[in-house]
């Protein structure tokens, strides 16, 4: 004789079905959502041959200047070039760029970047931020510290993948000062080619900047240079280079990555008073040298990458 | 995430979400056997950590706008962030495959913050596009908001 199924203990007896036990569809498919997403990037970035970005530990020690000076100088030597500001709370990138003007062009299924004067394809939140105002949400109520990691986050990812960026021979992505930013960028760039690595000659910028390439390494991400920024301070008005920093933080950097020295770039006041007024093509001209080596590195990477069997 | 109901031992079918405006979701879903509804009411703080994935509850309603999660979220934006198509009015000759507006409706979406008017323009010509409506108004747009989940347009 079956037992009455209103009864109490054959309530209890019955087991609920799992998720994966219920074969219909799941209509919200959250993490079907979520893989969307990474696929847009995925598809947005097949056209861009390297992405690469520029980190440094700490903040104050020239990392945008360094990103909009190679990504200039690139782009002045026939290179497609694109510059992403992950820079979401301190942006610089545009101004720098000269393309702090309003009106980003949206399309169907995408928003166009700006065109610095060389031709560098910008995005930046700087494009997006009332002038002067901190990157805000909106909040329903308290506890916004919980979600406004993750907001960031899909900022930088639609950033990655809404952006038109189109043919590149390099995205460069300029990232905040610190290090937690590189697990995001590397979580939703599908090959993150590497690395460059800003520092100053100071000690103190050594361990903070040793941090990043350190965290760098714990995500498997190669550091493809180094630029020692402030190596020094240039007159602006006889031409003479003096001391600025103590140290050798770029030699010990590139004796422990094992990565080539880009550049040693000494502070010059006339580079950074034309690239505050928009205008990158003195530290173009600073760090061309640089940008060419980097280029070069990243080719023959890839050459022997695709010469492996 | 899906919904079982007990008695039926039947999966539940999603049936409508609603953005009350107060930062909470109601999704709501009925069991195809019994008929029975439950709705699932998320508070303000779930919702949020919900939208800041960029998903919604229940699937999409309209394709995923460029920008979207940085338009919907952020409360700095600029005004003059974007260079949108202002909606076309009802006396324009309206381009092709693409609704009008009428005076009314113009006028309600010029209340939308302009750092993200052109995208929630864009969402409503689109619903309207896809069902062949060739004027919006006001009725369209409410209309709209109920079936896309829009409440918070």
């Amino acid at each position: 004789m079956s037992e009455d199924p209103s009864t109490p203990r054959a309530a209890a007896s019955r087991r609920v079905r799992g998720y994966s036990e219920l074969t219909g569809d799941d209509r919200s498919n959250l993490l079907g959502q979520v893989t969307a997403q990474h696929e847009r990037v995925a598809a947005r970035l097949a056209s861009v041959r390297h992405v690469v970005a520029v980190v440094s530990g700490k903040g104050g020690v020239g990392k945008s200047l360094v990103s909009a000076g190679l990504a200039t100088a690139l782009a002045r030597a026939g290179r497609e070039v694109g510059l992403l500001d992950a820079d979401l709370h301190g942006p610089t990138a545009a101004r720098m760029l000269g393309v702090r003007a309003a009106g980003l062009v949206v399309g169907e299924r995408e928003v166009e970047p700006k065109r610095s004067a060389a031709g560098v394809r910008v995005m930046s939140s700087d494009l997006l931020l009332a002038e002067a105002a901190p990157l805000a949400w909106r909040e329903p109520g308290r506890d916004g510290f919980v979600w406004r990691g993750t907001l960031a986050a899909g900022m930088l990812r639609e950033f990655l993948g809404d952006v038109a960026w189109g043919s590149l021979d390099l995205l460069l992505v300029d990232m905040p000062p610190g290090s937690e930013r590189l697990d995001t960028l590397a979580g939703l760039v599908p090959r993150l080619r590497g690395v460059v690595v800003v520092t100053i000659p100071s000690s103190a910028s050594y361990r903070a900047v040793k941090r990043a390439v350190e965290a760098a390494r714990a995500g498997g991400i190669p550091i493809v240079g180094v630029v020692e920024n402030m190596a020094g301070y240039r007159c602006a008005d006889c031409s003479s280079h003096g001391p600025l920093f103590e140290g050798d933080a770029g030699d010990r950097l590139v004796r422990e990555t094992g990565a080539p020295l880009l550049a040693r770039v000494p502070f010059d006041p006339a580079v950074q008073a034309r690239i505050d007024a928009g205008d990158a093509s003195l530290a173009a001209e600073a760090l061309a040298p640089a940008a060419e080596a980097l280029a070069q590195g990243l080719e023959r990477s890839e050459a022997r990458v695709e010469a492996q069997p | 995430m899906k919904f079982l109901c007990i008695e039926c031992d039947k999966q539940m079918a999603f049936a409508e979400r609603e953005l009350p405006g107060d930062g909470t979701l109601a999704a709501v879903f009925a069991c195809p056997a019994c008929g029975r509804s439950v709705a699932m009411l998320t508070n303000p703080m779930e919702t949020q950590l919900v939208s800041s994935l960029g998903v919604q509850i229940g699937g999409r309603s309209v394709p995923e706008q460029p920008f979207e999660l940085t338009r919907s979220a952020l409360a700095s934006g600029r005004e003059d962030a974007f260079a949108e198509a202002s909606p076309s009015p009802a006396s324009a000759a309206a381009p092709a495959g693409r609704p009008v507006w009428d005076e009314a409706a113009r006028e309600r979406l010029g209340r939308v913050p302009s750092f993200v008017r052109g995208m929630v323009q864009r969402i409503y010509a689109d619903y309207a596009a896809e069902r062949q409506i060739a004027l919006i108004t006001t009725d369209v747009m409410d209309r709209a908001r109920r079936e896309l989940g829009l409440e918070g347009m």
